[in-house]
Parts: C-alpha cells; structure tokens; sequence
C-alpha cells in the first residue's frame, strides 16, 4: 500500500470531521495522520489527511470525499511536488552523562532543545515523517520518556494556490 | 404556553376589536420584504414557499411550535401518521410516485430515532426526502435532556446531508438548501433539525433564501467526449446490453431510453429500481437482472461484449460474484454519482452526467456514428441466442403440490386485473420478489420498493405516500404477512385521512424468503420463521382491517382469487385489506445463490440452463 496526502478544504462548520471522520470509518479507509487548521480565508478550513491505499481505492474515498456537502476541493498532493512537515515533542531521558550525545543527536537533525530538567530534556523537531522516525530512532537508546507528534501538514511547491481557485 | 404564535381571542361582544395581535402570516409573496415571524412560522412559510404540499408526521415535545402555525396553513396539508417510520416512508412514497420531495417531521429523541430506517431506505434508493426534527433547545443540547439525541450524528451515515439549525434567521435558507440537496444530483435524504427555541424566538421571513453551498456542485451535463466514445463502442458491440437502473427513472429519461432502445435495438434489461423505466411489453425487455432476475436478462448480461449501464450502480445482487461477472463485456457506465463509476465494476467509458441529457446526446452521437460507418454489426444473432434464452426459460411457477394457493398467481392476477395504470408498492421478501417479476409495468413511478436497504414493513407507508400524491391512482401495496405485521397501524392513518389504498397481503404464514433459504441452505430446518399466522390464525387479518377501520377480504382459493381482487377494487371508500392466504412451500426462482456468479443461476430448483451449449 502507498502513502497518499489529501488537502482538503472544508467549510468551517460544525460536524465536519465528524463527517470525514465517519466516512473513512465506515468505508474501512485507514487515516495515518490527520490535521485541521484554518486558512486565509475565514470560512474555510484545511484537512491534511494522510491515507494508505492502494490508486484504486483512492480514487473511491478521494469521490466519496467528494460527495460530503461541506467539502469543496480536494488535492491530492504528490510528495515530490510538496512541503510536508509534521511537528514532534519529545521528552528523552538525559542525565549529565548522557547529555552531551543527545544535544549532539539534537543539532545533526536540526532540532532543538525547546526545556531541560536534571534528569530530561525536551526536543522539538518538525519535518517529514521519515525524519522524525530517524531522529526517534537515534533518540530510543537514551530511553523516550514522553512522544507527542501532530498530524502531517503539507502545501503544494511554486507560486500557486489552491484555495485560490476554490473560492468564487 | 406551547406556541409562538397566540391564537385570536374569541370577540368580546359590545367591545370594538382591537387590531389582531400576532395575526396569521398571510402566504410570503417570493421574494417580497421581510417581515417579523416566529422561527415556527418562518419554517411552515418556508414550506409553503418550496412547494411543500404534504407533511407526514407527528407532534411532540419539542416540535409543537412548528404545528401551531402548520394548523393555519392552507397549501401544507399534515397527515398524522401512527408511528414515525410511517412518516418516513410515507415520504419516500410520495416521492417516488409524483417526483418531488417528500417531507416528514418528528419531535426529538425516540421521535427522531424512528425515522432513522426510512432516512437509510431513502438514502440506499437515492430517494429526495426532507426530515425535519424538532431538537432540544440550545441551552440544554449536550446535557441528556428530556427526549434529547444527537439526530444529525446518528443520520449522518444514512442521509445526503443534515444540518442543526441553531439561528432562527436560517430557517429559511435551511429548508430551501435542504429540498435543493434532497432533489437534485443523486437524490437523498436531508435532515433538518430544529431546536425548539429556535423555532419559537422571534425573526424574520424573506424569501427566496440565498443558497450558501460552495462545495455542491453536481454534473449534471456529460463530457462530449466520453458520449461519443460510448456511442462508438455501441456501434460496434455485437452482444451489447443496455443495464437501465433507478437513475433513468430519478431523471425522468423513460422517453429517451425507449429511443436509443429502439434506435439501437438493443436488448434492456431493468433492475428492480427500474421496472417501470421501459415498458415490460416491449419485445426488447428482457427483464429484471441479478439474483432473481430472469434467465434471458442475466444470462444476457453475462455473455454480452458490452453493457451500457444507465443510472445503475452494479449493486452486488445484480452482478452475483463480482469477478465471474460479465466477464466478456466493455462497459459504458453512465450515472450523476462519479463515486459510483468504477466503484464495484471498473468502466471502460465513465460518464458522469444526468441520465436524461446522456441519453439524449448519446442518442445524437450513435446516429452520427452510423452516418460515418456503413458497415453496422448485425445484431440478429444475438437477439436470436436471447429469444432462445427467452423461449427456452420463461418466467414461470409451479402450483403448490398440497393444493394450497399459488402466492405468483395471485400477484399475477392482480396485476392483470388492476392494470398498468395503478401503483404497486412492496414489502421485502418472496412477495416482492414475485411483484416485481409477475406484474407488468408500463410506467415509471409505478412500483415503488425498498430495493436498497430492503426494509420489511416498507409497503403499507410508502403506499399511503403514494396515495397521497397520486389520489387519481389505485394504489396497491403488495405485502408479506411478516412485513404487514411491522407497519399496519399506518392503515388507521390511511382510514382517517381518506387515503383507501389496497393491500394484498400475501399470507404464506412464514417469513417466507428467510424459509426459502432454510429450505436451501440450511436442511429445510425452520429456525423461527413460522409466524403462526396459519396456524393459529393470529392475527386474524380480517378482523384487524375492520378493527383499522378498513374493509377486510379473505381468498383461499384459486377460484375465488378474481372475484375477490374485483371486491376490493369496488370499495373506494375506505382501505382495503386482502388475507390471500398461500401455501408456504412456494419459492422464489430463478435464482442465483447469494456469493455464486452469476453463470450459476438455476432457473428452478435443479435446472441450471446449460450455458456453455448455447454461446454465441
């Protein structure tokens, strides 16, 4: 199965995710992450949901998606021709010994160090989702105390928009 | 004080009137000034101004405001229904027989929850219904009040939309949007739920409203492009099909499909959503596909090198095991529902559009397809392979070996003597089955059933909306004794609101298909499906019309069956209800079991037509 990222403009009205939410449900589509945030413009909000299907099945919950009333676009965006970064805060356990290898861990990945405690430090990091898993991956053997990580959020590369065309 | 709006007091006499205070709202002129109304008001205004005739429904706790005003509306007539899921499929009756919108109402909590099986019957049979439901005030929502229930998160998977109107100001463009959803695109059910303040709180009325739905924009139009690639395909298939579903109904495109027919001289089948779209008297018709579908129409199908499907959506008891399907055939899939394209059968030519103007352009490009080809494939020896088909497995039944009546010959029987002309409306079960094989219809909008969700207790409802609708038309529900005994209160409904449909009950004293099954699949043991209704004769059907206030028939025989049809078709003054009791071992064939393909199909128990003898 392959990993696919939908942008969806929504109305911003009540019941919404609760109508996608539902439709991914009962269709027995799986979400991988989900994330939901206003736009430019004040009505519409933004769905980044990230699916793993197969093109066919895609293509059914991408229509059926479609048929919810409050949805008014979707776009498929394709990771070659997007941003996608998800934010990630971890709490990794650092006494002194330990402390110098994790900050280190910390810069390779272009991280930072967002609170600190005698026994801990807290990490924040944003990126894809692969980057985040190699940064947790280096960081699992100091012992993770605490992951918490957002859904994913992407916009399409270049000068265009596709709230743009949305909105009439 | 339940009502937003005072009623008058009673004159005074000596005493000049003062002017009336909250005086009736005399009908809203479309698109005159806005004036002051209740929420309640503005909601029967609004009724009015969509063209809302006929509400089915009941009062409760927090839908009374609405029925204080609806009381004094002169265009909205209520029919006070004895159990919501009456309401509901009241509504989808008269839907489905006049072409508009039905609309029921209900108060909150139980009252909603009871319109939940019509709401998915309507959805599953793309059936435009408008609910509108009374709701909890907005102070107490969220708080388990009194006959609270989250109604638009509950419906949510079974309606085309639903909304919580929570400003009386929308009333307006809430009910406008819904019966714009409900009719147009792939028809559904759309709910509106009300809180009860809302509806009471003073505001105001103009209309028309302004439509706000930036994310509905159904295609209605097809793609130039994908009409001639289908019409080429058409000119080219040598065993080609034309698959008409309940869409060519829903848009209206009866005439225009008897013209492509024609022009074409392809054969048609009709699915049970569409019998009615083409006449069954044509010699085209080859009958209705799927699991009890003829033997000509599946067979058709299946050994056809290109179906044209129209308005239909390959639903699984059409095409049996998905894979051993049609395996032979192109497809053109011509439906108003791209979610439904390539959804179960992939298309070779998808066009997404409205049935009507498909089939008219598609009639255009397949006569200038055959201006530019001369050489057009002769489709004689595929229609001779079909009438062999047709020849060799009619429709048919055997009279049952133990004397008892033959449920297929009655329904036959009243179809024959009722005529083309009435509309017919279904339970689910054996006896739909048989209604939609043994009756010939002529015209859309004349069998009316719960093809989706197959809904048991759907007949005597749908039948009362059908007869409100359509008061110049006989109107005949088709019923199971286990379906009746669901539904039948809605016959005091239909006694005191002057509805006299007719009701055949068809008596086999069993939930007959589920016994047909056991009798197949299951080693003939009958795991509660014996109603008793036989045996003890409880209820008595007689007895319980007359106690309905209906006229109640009985026929036990087969002499008698004509006589008796010709009874109750005299009786116009109240209901009709006719206890035929049947035998129970009768079933439903042809048949093809449910997961097997389709090339399984027996036309009788043990006869499976030989199809590999008979390939083109």
């Amino acid at each position: 199965m392959s990993r696919h990222t939908l942008s969806v403009l929504v109305e911003d009205k009540p019941g919404v995710l609760a109508r996608v939410a539902g439709l991914f449900s009962r269709r027995g589509f799986n979400i991988e992450s989900l994330a939901v945030g206003r736009t430019e413009h004040p009505d519409i909000s933004r769905m980044t949901i990230v699916v793993s299907v197969e093109e066919l099945p895609l293509e059914q919950v991408t229509k059926q998606l479609n048929k919810l009333v409050n949805i008014i676009k979707i776009v498929e965006l394709e990771p070659a021709a997007a941003v996608q970064r998800q934010l990630l805060l971890v709490k990794v356990r650092a006494d002194a010994t330990v402390r110098s290898q994790v900050l280190e861990t910390v810069q390779l990945f272009r991280a930072k160090v967002v609170d600190v405690s005698p026994e801990a430090v807290t990490i924040e990091a944003t990126g894809t989702s692969d980057k985040l898993d190699a940064l947790l991956r280096m960081l699992e053997p100091y012992g993770l105390r605490e992951i918490v990580q957002s859904g994913m959020v992407a916009i399409g590369r270049g000068a265009r928009s596709i709230t743009a065309t949305a909105v009439r | 004080m339940t009502s937003a709006t005072p009623r008058q007091q009673a004159p005074v006499p000596g005493k000049p009137q003062p002017p009336p205070q909250g005086v009736r709202p005399k009908p809203a002129p479309p698109g005159g000034a806005p004036v002051r109304v209740t929420g309640a008001q503005s909601l029967v205004r609004s009724l009015e101004a969509v063209g809302c005739e006929v509400v089915f429904g009941i009062p409760g706790g927090t839908i009374l405001p609405a029925y204080d005003p609806l009381l004094d509306s002169t265009k909205v007539r209520h029919v006070l229904v004895r159990h919501e899921q009456g309401a509901g499929h009241a509504a989808t009756g008269y839907a489905q027989a006049t072409g508009k919108v039905g609309v029921c109402m209900a108060t909150s909590g139980p009252g909603a929850t009871n319109l939940v099986t019509p709401l998915a019957d309507a959805n599953m049979d793309s059936v435009p219904v408008v609910a509108i439901t009374g709701q909890q005030s907005r102070s107490l929502i969220g708080t388990d009040a009194f006959q609270e229930a989250d109604i638009c998160g509950i419906t949510m998977p079974v309606t085309k939309h639903n909304v919580l109107v929570t400003d009386p100001a929308e009333i307006p463009r809430a009910i406008a949007e819904a019966f714009h959803l409900a009719s147009t695109g792939r028809p559904g059910p759309v709910l509106v739920d009300i809180p009860k303040d809302v509806l009471q709180e003073m505001t105001t009325f103009s209309w028309p409203p302004e439509l706000r739905l930036p994310g509905y924009r159904p295609t209605t139009r097809p793609h130039g492009k994908q009409v001639r690639e289908a019409a080429k395909l058409i000119a080219r298939a040598r065993r080609p099909v034309l698959y008409v579903g309940g869409g060519v109904i829903k848009a209206g495109a009866s005439a225009e499909l008897l013209e492509l027919a024609e022009l074409t001289n392809i054969p048609v089948v009709t699915t049970l959503m569409a019998r009615g779209a083409f006449p069954d008297s044509h010699r085209q018709h080859l009958g209705m596909p799927g699991m009890h579908g003829s033997v000509a129409a599946v067979a058709a199908m299946q050994r056809a090198d290109l179906l044209v499907a129209l308005g239909a959506r390959f639903d699984d008891r059409v095409t049996g095991q998905l894979s051993s399907f049609a395996p032979d055939a192109a497809v053109v899939h011509a439906d108003i529902d791209p979610a439904e394209i390539s959804k179960n059968r992939r298309a070779d030519v998808p066009i997404v559009g409205d049935c009507k103007e498909i089939i008219g352009e598609l009639i255009d490009a397949v006569r200038a397809e055959r201006q530019a080809e001369a050489d057009q494939p002769d489709l004689g020896p595929w229609w001779q392979q079909v009438d062999q088909w047709r020849q060799t497995f009619p429709l048919g039944y055997d009279w049952p070996a133990d004397g008892t009546l033959s449920p297929q010959y009655v329904i036959e029987r009243i179809g024959k003597l009722v005529g083309p002309e009435a509309i017919y409306t279904a339970g689910v079960g054996q006896h739909q089955m048989w209604a939609a094989q043994f009756i010939s219809y002529e015209h859309p909008g004349t069998w009316i059933n719960s093809g989706g969700l197959g809904t048991m207790g759907f007949a005597v409802p749908a039948a009362m909306g059908a007869k409100a609708g359509r008061p110049d038309r006989q109107v005949w529900a088709i019923d199971g004794d286990g379906c009746f005994q669901m539904t039948n209160q809605e016959l005091a409904t239909c006694a005191i609101e002057g509805l006299p449909i007719k009701v055949a009950v068809i008596n086999n004293g069993n939930l007959g298909m589920v016994r047909q099954w056991q009798t197949l699949f299951y080693e003939e043991r009958y795991s509660n499906t014996d109603l008793g209704t036989h045996k003890h004769r409880i209820p008595d059907f007689k007895l319980l019309a007359e106690a309905l206030g209906c006229a109640g028939l009985r026929c036990e025989s087969r002499e008698s069956v004509d006589e008796t049809i010709r009874a109750a078709m005299e009786i116009n003054d109240r209901p009709v209800v006719i206890d035929f009791v049947v035998g129970k071992d009768a079933q439903v064939w042809p048949m093809v079991a449910a997961g097997a393909g389709n090339d399984q199909i027996m036309a009788a128990r043990g006869i499976r037509p030989l199809f590999e003898e008979d390939d083109v």
